[in-house]
This record gives C-alpha cells, sequence and structure tokens, in this order.
C-alpha cells in the first residue's frame, strides 16, 4: 500500500525520470540501502538492459524503414552519379526530361489542390448528411485504391477517349492527364478529412451559430481551421501519388513527348533503352522536388499549431 | 503488494522489459523478417530440371505458344515436358534474363535485345550461325486501319498527309516502334530518298502522331478506343486483333521492312529447351506458326501459305545491321528520332 502511494505521488509530485533517492522511497526499499556498493552497478545494468530492450522497438523500426525506402534511394543516387556528374546534368537538363517533370509537377500540384476541395466537399456530405446508397458510395470512393493502375487506364480511355459515350475526348491532351491523376488522388482527400471531420464536436457549431454566426463564418472561424490539417495531409498524399503515377495516365496521355508525356513515362522510356544512370538522375531529381514540397506541406500544418491529424 | 495498476512513464524506471514491450518487439522483428522471407523464396525455387522449359518471351507470341506448347507436348520429344512461359515487354524480358529470372529459351522480337543476354554471357555469341540465322519467325510492319480504309491509306505519303493521325508506339520503351521507324526511314531510301529527305519525312510523320503509347499492346488498346486513323503494327499482331473479331483492316505497305524475331537456347539450360527450340523450327511448328499470322521462316513452310507480298521488302541489314541503328537512331540524348522530337517539341511545347 505504501510502495502504492509513493508511486502516486511520483506521478504527481514528480514528472522527472530520476529515481527518487533513498529519504524519498517507501519503507519496502530500505532494505537495499544496506547493499550500496553493489546497489549502483547493478541498477545501471538493470536500467541499460531496460532501455535497450525499450530501444529495440525504434531501432527494428528504423532498420524496416532503412531497408525499405532509405536503400533504394541511395543506389538510386548512387546510380544516377555513377558515370559522372557531366552525364547527371546532361539527363536533368534534356529538354524532354525538363517538358515531362515541369507537366507532372504542374500537373500534380493541380491536382492536388482540386482535389483538396473537392475531398473537403465530398467528406462533408460522407459525415453530415445521411441519404439511401452512403454505404454503397462510400465504398465506391475507395474504387481508385483497388483498382490495378492499368485497368483505370484502359477504363477512362473507353469513358474519355475517342469513343467515349458523352462523346468528351480528353485523349492525347493535358487536360486527360489532369482527369486520370484526379480520379486516383481523389480518396486519399476524402479518407483525410473524413476522421477529423467525424470527430469535430457540433455542439461548438451550434453555440457559434446561436451566438448570430453565419454558416460561412461557421465554416471559415470554426471549421476550416480544425480541419486544414487533414486537408494539407491529403493534399501532400495526393501529391506524392500524382507524381509518380504511370500505369492510369499513360494510355489516356497518349505519351506524347513534349506534350503530355509525365515524368515517369520518361524515366521508364530511359530505363528501357539501357540509359539506366539517366533514368536515375531524373528520377533523384523527382524524388527531391516531392521531398521539398513534402516538408514544406509537413511545415504548413505544423504552423497551423495543431497536432498532426495522420 | 509491490504490484500496481498504475504504470508511471518513466524511461529505465521501476522494471525491466514489460511484457507489452515485449510482444511489441516481437512484432517488430516479425515484420523486419518478412521481406527477409520473401527474398528466400527465389532460391527456394531452385534449378530446373530436364523435364520443364523456362521459356522468356515477348508480349506479342503469347496466343501462339498457347498453341505451341499444346502441340509440342504431343511429340515424342516433347512428351512429358512443360514448357513455363514468362510474356512481356521485349526489352524488359531481356533486362530481367540478364539480371537472373530463370530462363532456358529466349525469344525476343529484335536482335538488341538478344544482344543484351549475349553481352552477359548467358547465350553463345554463335547463337545466329544456325539455318535460319538465329531467327524462329519472320513478319512485316503493316498499316492498320479502320474497316474500309475510309481516308484511304495506302502508302507511306499517305501517312504525312494533313489531318491523318498516326498512332505508333515510343521508340525509348517499345521495341515495335523501333521496327516501324525504320520500316518509315527504309521506305523513303528504297523509293531513292536521301537520307535527309528520309529523316524530314520522319518528322513530319511524328508530326501526325497523335499517341505515342509507351508499348506495342498499348498502342493497340489506343487505337481500338477510337483516336487515330492508322495504326502502325506487327502484322502478326494485326492478324490476331483481327481473328478476335476487332473492327480493323489490314493494310501491306508497297515497302516495308522484315520483321526477324531472334530466338536461342541459353548455355546452361538442359536438353529439352533444344528439342523445343528443333520444335518450333520445324515444319509442325511453323505450320502453326503460319496459322498464328506469323510469317514461318522455313522456305518449305512458306510456300504453302499466302501472306501478301509488299513490293519491296527490305531488312535492316539494308540499312546498317541493328547494331549501328540502335545507337544511331534510338540512342534517348544523341540518336536521330529524339533530335526529330525534340525539334518538333519546340515548336509544340507552348501547345
Amino acid at each position: 500500500m505504501t510502495n502504492l502511494d509513493t508511486t502516486v505521488g511520483d506521478l504527481g509530485l514528480r514528472p522527472s525520470s530520476r529515481d527518487p533517492g533513498p529519504a524519498e522511497r517507501g519503507p519496502g526499499r530500505r532494505r537495499n540501502t544496506r547493499r550500496n556498493s553493489l546497489v549502483a552497478p547493478c541498477s545501471a545494468l538493470a536500467h541499460a538492459g531496460a532501455f535497450g530492450a525499450k530501444a529495440a522497438g525504434p531501432t527494428l523500426a528504423v532498420t524496416y524503414l532503412s531497408l525499405l525506402v532509405l536503400l533504394p534511394v541511395a543506389a538510386l543516387i548512387t546510380n544516377a552519379f555513377s558515370h559522372g556528374l557531366s552525364t547527371f546534368w546532361a539527363a536533368v537538363t534534356q529538354p524532354e526530361a525538363v517538358a515531362a517533370l515541369e507537366l507532372t509537377l504542374a500537373a500534380a500540384a493541380i491536382v492536388a489542390i482540386v482535389n483538396s476541395v473537392a475531398g473537403l466537399a465530398v467528406a462533408f456530405v460522407l459525415v453530415r448528411d445521411d441519404f439511401r446508397g452512403k454505404s454503397i458510395v462510400s465504398a465506391v470512393i475507395d474504387l481508385p485504391f483497388a483498382l490495378p493502375t492499368i485497368v483505370a487506364g484502359l477504363t477512362l480511355l473507353a469513358l474519355y477517349g475517342a469513343n467515349s459515350p458523352f462523346h468528351v475526348d480528353l485523349a492525347g491532351t493535358r487536360l486527360g492527364v489532369g482527369t486520370a491523376l484526379l480520379f486516383v488522388t481523389l480518396p486519399f482527400c476524402v479518407r483525410s478529412v473524413q476522421p477529423v471531420l467525424a470527430e469535430l464536436d457540433a455542439e461548438v457549431e451550434d453555440a457559434a451559430s446561436s451566438l448570430g454566426a453565419t454558416r460561412r463564418q461557421v465554416l471559415r472561424r470554426i471549421l476550416l481551421p480544425s480541419l486544414l490539417p487533414a486537408v494539407l495531409a491529403g493534399a501532400g498524399l495526393a501529391f506524392a501519388r500524382a507524381v509518380g503515377e504511370f500505369g492510369s495516365v499513360v494510355l489516356i496521355s497518349g505519351n506524347i513527348p513534349f506534350k503530355t508525356e509525365v515524368a515517369s513515362s520518361w524515366i521508364f522510356s530511359l530505363s528501357q533503352s539501357d540509359a539506366l544512370p539517366a533514368a536515375s538522375a531524373v528520377s533523384i531529381l523527382l524524388v527531391l522536388i516531392s521531398l521539398i514540397v513534402l516538408l514544406g506541406i509537413g511545415w504548413a500544418r505544423r504552423r497551423f499549431n495543431v497536432p498532426e491529424a495522420v | 503488494m509491490h504490484t500496481s495498476r498504475i504504470h508511471p512513464v518513466k524511461p529505465g524506471a521501476r522494471s525491466g522489459p514489460s511484457r507489452r514491450a515485449l510482444g511489441r518487439g516481437l512484432g517488430l522483428t516479425a515484420l523486419a523478417a518478412a521481406p527477409l522471407a520473401l527474398l528466400a523464396l527465389p532460391a527456394a525455387a531452385g534449378a530446373q530440371s530436364g523435364g520443364s522449359v523456362n521459356l522468356v518471351s515477348y508480349s506479342t507470341p503469347k496466343p501462339a505458344y498457347t498453341v505451341l506448347a499444346q502441340d509440342f507436348a504431343k511429340t515424342t520429344k516433347g512428351a512429358g515436358v512443360t514448357v513455363s512461359p514468362s510474356f512481356g515487354p521485349s526489352g524488359t524480358q531481356a533486362t530481367s534474363v540478364v539480371d537472373g529470372l530463370p530462363a532456358d529459351v529466349v525469344n525476343f522480337s529484335l536482335e538488341p535485345d538478344m544482344a543484351k543476354v549475349v553481352k552477359a554471357g548467358l547465350v553463345s555469341s554463335s547463337w545466329d550461325k544456325t539455318a535460319t540465322k538465329g531467327m524462329v519467325t519472320d513478319s512485316i510492319v503493316s498499316f492498320v486501319v479502320r474497316p474500309g480504309n475510309p481516308k484511304h491509306i495506302t502508302t507511306w505519303a499517305d501517312l504525312v498527309k494533313p489531318g491523318v493521325g498516326v498512332i505508333t508506339p515510343n521508340v525509348f520503351s517499345s521495341g515495335g516502334a523501333k521496327w516501324n521507324i525504320m520500316a518509315a526511314y527504309g521506305a523513303e531510301i528504297h523509293q531513292g530518298k536521301t537520307p535527309a529527305q528520309a529523316q524530314q519525312y520522319l518528322s513530319q510523320l511524328l508530326h501526325n502522331a497523335v499517341a505515342q503509347p509507351s508499348s506495342a499492346s498499348a498502342a493497340l488498346q489506343t487505337f481500338l478506343s477510337g483516336q487515330g486513323d492508322v495504326l502502325l503494327d506487327y502484322e502478326d499482331d494485326a492478324l490476331y486483333a483481327k481473328s478476335k473479331g476487332e473492327a480493323v483492316d489490314i493494310i501491306t505497305p508497297p515497302q516495308t521492312i522484315l520483321i526477324e524475331n531472334p530466338i536461342a537456347v541459353i548455355k546452361t539450360a538442359g536438353s529439352s529447351a533444344q528439342a523445343f527450340v528443333s520444335y518450333l523450327l520445324s515444319p509442325a511448328g511453323q505450320k502453326i506458326w503460319a496459322e498464328q499470322g506469323y510469317r514461318p521462316v522455313l522456305s518449305s513452310v512458306a510456300s504453302q501459305f499466302h501472306f501478301p507480298k509488299p513490293k519491296t521488302l527490305f531488312t535492316i541489314d539494308s540499312l546498317g545491321g541493328w547494331t549501328s541503328v540502335n545507337v544511331k537512331f534510338f540512342d534517348p540524348q544523341t540518336g536521330i528520332v529524339t533530335h526529330v522530337e525534340q525539334s518538333l517539341g519546340v515548336s509544340t511545347a507552348s501547345g
């Protein structure tokens, strides 16, 4: 009982991690002070062992992350510079590469912004509204996740290609590239906002309304600030997915160099032409730019001073 | 009682690793071990016995090989032999074999892909010293048009007329595309044009390209989706599509290139592999190839089938051979096609 009190006391009065001194230990601990000479090293070893065991978790996680992500990126960097700096520079300044990178990054940015707004709207409908077939709609949102990208590409070509049942021919156009990217990135924007929206307390909005706030003011002053980190998280995921997308884009885009050829397709072409260092060089540049954008989004989320949604 | 339900969050204090931390550690170890276990799988696959043949082929002959493998099993040499095929883009397949994909017989779309495997020491450098020069099938580059040929596309000159939409795969990712480009270039040369004029023709052709899909099969899909007026494709691929009921007509251009598809046996393969290749080159095998739309390399079988005869049929050798053509035309940094695309792109980049 006394030890229990001591534990509670430690919790309440001493948030630090240091061991309570002899005077503060409960009666049960006084026995150990007789073997002072052995206590310190034994206790140190025990602490080391305990720390080691608890560090095993993070160590394993870091190892897994390294093997899966960092090692391939390191291999890419090695490959990119394997034939010297001049080859690297030639590969990233080649007109096709520049055009492909510009198209990919611009399309990904636009798609992330558009789908952030669209995803927010869809999440609102899914969380706040009730209608027949809501569960089906909710499941259908995840369809782009489940579809193999090449199937998505064939479907988009059939729907928005030359034989489109809606008489909308986007094949071979940049709008077609954008449409394909909107399709595959929507689930990210919806699913990142939906749980946060579901947990928001409607009472705060009701209080605001009762104090005279208009619907728009409630949206701008109360809802959006709480949702912004989640929206940004979804935008980041959408951007990352759009930058790397290949299968669903490559068919409807027509893959025309300097017009609708995306970076992933150009990199694929280079790798098929035995120009592996050039492919790695362009890949590394793409990874670097994407990393900068994602870090920027992370900074923006922290700036709004709300804990990360994901 | 020393035990307590309250767990103060103090690292290293109180007790050693709790059961919860152990469980977490075990879980993480399992996570880490999982990918390592996957790595062990290929090793477990092991070497192939004489009773099976690993066929690594380009993507187009998949339906043909289904029939061929069944027929091979009925022969004496083929009884009890399992043919395990793998299909994919020719260049990717060649790279995979070099990187360790188990293979006994390799069949590619064009010679440079075979050269990759020879360079890696997996195939003997005398692979092309056979009666058929190492080739197992032939074909030609054809025009695939809409039923009835509404735009009356019959010659190479028709392809560069304004308003004609051409579909040809991207030369840097597709082997089929290289045959198309060399057919176009060679057609001009064999009509008496100079190399500069032939290069100008390529520029006009690519200007009319409404799509340059990443592979020959993607190009066919794009054409069938309604885009474009004419698709440049292997004759055998077009014949297969037509036999499946797709709405296409096949036009044989007056000048075209002879597509030759190389085949070889890997040095370390068993005797069943050589038996399979011999079967593919035998009259019985070549007859099945011809029924599937491929031009036979055996003249005795070729005379039994009536494939369209173009006025001028030339080979890649008349244009310098693949070794030099591959670099001269298709190097992604310095090739002729690269320069053509770039000069086209500079004018269309703003569009």
